[in-house]
């Protein structure tokens, strides 16, 4: 610190402008939790902590990609899409349990994103990142209308019959359902599997090496298609599990449901800080709590809770452009 | 030896236009094509004149963007409420909206003309530095933000009393000008007003969206502007809250069908000679070397930021005037026309044309067109939603096949960049002693260039 003096006029004003945004803060939250009663507050904070961890099981999948390939897969909503289809199926048709039909989703969603990756991506590995950009918007485009075809999943909303019943539970006026409880234990089950995978496993290391230096990872002894195609396995088996959690706490399905939240779970990813795991939580957390607390407390909310959402993305890109975890970079001349 | 073509490449590029131009009014007035095709082929014209822009954004400059959708459906309503309201007078006076819009984008000007001539971002990093002398670092921070956010608010009241000022004087210019013509002469004025208003509004929102993005790397902007053109999105389905005109998620009606061949066609002529003229002038090699390599032409003395921001503020005011050529052309503004799925069209038409050919953007519209409607024909009766499953599939192979696009950077004609002035000092003579090989194949460069 080079300061020599310090002007304390100066700093008493700094001190003012602080303590008036922090009671202005504090007194916007304050408003915000009477306005309709702290319940309603709670309430709505806790469905947007549930919506953000059905969006982090999306969010990964882009994270895991980008970090390791730099490639946006526009087309990850789609899989997220297919996944709640898959189960719907095994659930409506096959009359299977829960487990089982998320089973089964997972795996359908595993198989069709390795696919893609190795039919669509593999060939432009070593094209312009656009081609693939491009390629991926494709991929999903094909998804979204393929499905939509009458003899495939069909174009209209799908009432989702749940394979459990709905149980609630009271806390002094706050409603927790099993729903809720099944999306938040379901969802830290899965990032507790993948952190273990990414951390402590030989197939996490190799991952972790290929996104740090292709080249250098390949030099290493490390198939590194063989990683990449593993990496959008992992993604995709989550999506799939986070298309069968969206379904049960929305029961309404259609073709073109992965591209929002699809969408928003990408802005999530970029929230937290693009290719980090931590980051792709807790910005999922906060992209879904503000999409609920949009909903509840903003007039016409509903019809602009997009609007919002988007909102958030560019102030964060405009104050920390790499996002919450996200570590600096800079350019190599 | 004067190093010229043979024939100049003006004159085969007029003689295709005129050709095209005379064929498709004589198609349409002979009744060889039908109404629904003659629109299809003015839709490809407006699309070209939209991915243009695009292509000096992402081509030209290397600005990722995927937000383009969001200045096209700025252009199309900035301009549809200017002829509606001349129609069919909802604002209360029939040029209250064109004074309106104008007289906004005048203060906007103002503000942006305060802040450039006072040159507030020196001002603020002085302020910043002798802030930094006396309180610790992120205080400093703080009061140089609130500092500039004082003086921000006041330059914006000042552009506001601008702009209500000059709202005023246009509404009695125009009313004294253009309300004493009768509507057959005002018609053709009042459209390019409106044109030019939606181009403009477009330009100059681009221009404040792009200046703090456009410090975003190429990904993130590209996010950033997709961002953007889904709260256009989301903003227009709920444009009825603040003007009732607009009808938000129904869609706007009654909007005058003014555009027709003509229009359209001097839409395009009118951007391919703009975009032309600025890809080969100095700037235009300013905005290239930006793409090439941002460091170095930094180090070259090109102000990247400025380079940037005025190839997205140009890119956003092409797709303005395509978005008010659109708006007139069916009569009828929804905003699922302006949605995310269509905003990837012109990505990949200039991405199928070839990055940086303006010739490969017109060529690759037409064909995308043809592709699009063309199925509907093709495929029989009950397979219609089969289209959206071939096209993906083309887009697929294209990209699979033939990275570089159509036509790579190449153009055709007098859209390839003109060759140097001639210069008083003459090309050196073929010596006797030379190889006659050497020469030959620098001929040959100087004939290919």
């Amino acid at each position: 610190m080079k300061h020599s003096i310090t002007k304390w006029s100066l700093r008493s004003v700094v001190w003012l402008i602080y303590a008036a945004l922090a009671v202005g803060i504090l007194w916007g939250v304050l408003y915000i939790v009477q306005l309709n009663g702290p319940t309603f507050f709670f309430q709505a904070l806790l469905d947007g902590v549930r919506l953000g961890f059905v969006y982090a099981l999306i969010a990964l999948g882009y994270t895991l990609v980008y970090g390791i390939v730099s490639l946006i897969n526009f087309a990850h909503g789609d899989v997220f899409m297919v996944g709640a289809f898959a189960s719907f199926y095994a659930i409506t048709q096959y009359g299977w349990g829960f487990v089982p039909a998320i089973l089964f989703a997972m795996i359908i969603c595993t198989v069709l994103n390795v696919v893609i990756e190795r039919v669509a991506y593999k060939p432009l590995r070593d094209a312009p990142r656009i081609a693939a950009l491009i390629t991926a918007i494709g991929v999903s485009f094909f998804l979204e209308y393929f499905t939509a075809l009458r003899w495939v999943f069909g174009a209209d909303f799908i009432t989702y019959q749940r394979p459990f019943p709905v149980v609630v539970w009271r806390f002094g006026g706050l409603i927790i359902t099993n729903i809720t409880v099944i999306i938040i234990g379901l969802t830290l089950l899965l990032l507790f599997v993948l952190q273990y995978i990414i951390k402590r496993t030989k197939m996490g290391k190799a991952m972790r090496a290929t996104a740090l230096d292709k080249s250098a990872a390949r030099l290493m002894g490390i198939n590194v298609n063989g990683i990449i195609s593993f990496t959008f396995a992992l993604g995709a088996a989550l999506a799939g599990a986070g298309g069968v959690l969206f379904a049960i706490a929305f029961p309404q399905i259609w073709t073109f449901m992965g591209l929002m939240p699809g969408l928003k779970a990408f802005v999530a990813a970029v929230l937290g800080g693009i290719g980090s795991v931590p980051g792709a939580f807790v910005g999922s957390l906060l992209m879904g709590s503000i999409d609920v607390m949009v909903v509840s407390f903003v007039p016409m909310g509903s019809r602009l809770r997009d609007l919002f959402a988007f909102l958030v993305l560019i102030i964060v890109f405009l104050v920390k452009p790499t996002g919450i975890f996200g570590e600096p970079q800079s350019e190599k001349v | 030896m004067r190093l010229r073509r043979a024939i100049p490449t003006w004159l085969p590029t007029l003689l295709v236009a005129i050709l095209l131009f005379v064929a498709v009014s004589w198609a349409k007035s002979t009744d060889r094509i039908t109404v629904y095709w003659f629109q299809v082929i003015q839709l490809a014209a407006i699309t070209a004149i939209s991915a243009l822009g695009l292509n000096l954004i992402y081509g030209f400059n290397g600005q990722f963007s995927l937000g383009h959708i969001g200045f096209y459906a700025i252009g199309a309503y900035g301009s549809a409420l200017v002829t509606k309201d001349y129609m069919a007078t909802w604002s209360g006076n029939p040029v209250g909206a064109l004074s309106w819009m104008m007289a906004a984008q005048l203060g906007l000007v103002a503000v942006l003309g305060i802040v450039s001539g006072l040159r507030i971002g020196d001002r603020r990093k002085t302020l910043h530095a002798w802030a930094t002398k006396y309180v610790l670092p992120h205080e400093a921070r703080t009061i140089t933000a609130v500092a500039s956010l004082l003086m921000l608010m006041v330059i914006v009241a000042i552009g506001a009393a601008i702009a209500w000022v000059a709202q005023k004087a246009l509404l009695a210019l125009l009313v004294a000008t253009l309300l004493r013509l009768s509507q057959e002469t005002a018609q053709p004025i009042l459209f390019a007003l409106a044109l030019l208003n939606g181009g403009t509004m477009a330009a100059l929102i681009s221009y404040l969206v792009g200046l703090p993005l456009l410090r975003l790397g190429s990904d993130y902007f590209g996010i950033a502007t997709l961002g953007f053109a889904i709260m256009v999105y989301t903003a227009l389905q709920n444009s009825d809250m603040v003007i009732e005109t607009m009808k938000g998620a129904r869609g706007m009606v009654a909007i005058p069908r003014w555009t027709n061949w003509g229009w359209v066609f001097a839409g395009l002529v009118l951007a391919l000679i703009l975009m032309r003229n600025l890809i080969y002038s100095s700037h235009g090699r300013a905005i290239k070397s930006v793409r090439e390599d941002e460091i170095a032409a930094q180090s070259m003395g090109v102000d990247i930021t400025r380079m940037k921001a005025l190839a997205f503020a140009f890119g956003g005011f092409f797709a303005g005037i395509a978005g008010g050529l659109y708006a007139h052309l069916y009569g009828f503004l929804h905003p699922s026309t302006f949605s995310l799925v269509r905003g990837f069209d012109p990505l990949i038409i200039i991405v199928f044309g070839g990055l940086g050919s303006m010739t490969g953007t017109v060529v690759a519209s037409a064909m995308f067109a043809l592709v699009i409607e063309g199925l509907r024909v093709v495929l029989p009766q009950g397979f219609e939603d089969w289209r959206f499953v071939i096209y993906p599939v083309l887009l697929l192979l294209v990209m699979l096949l033939r990275q570089q696009g159509l036509l790579g950077t190449n153009e055709w004609g007098w859209l390839r960049a003109p060759l140097p002035p001639e210069r008083d000092i003459p090309v050196p003579a073929r010596q006797p002693g030379t190889p006659q090989v050497v020469t030959a194949s620098v001929e040959e460069e100087i004939s290919h260039a």
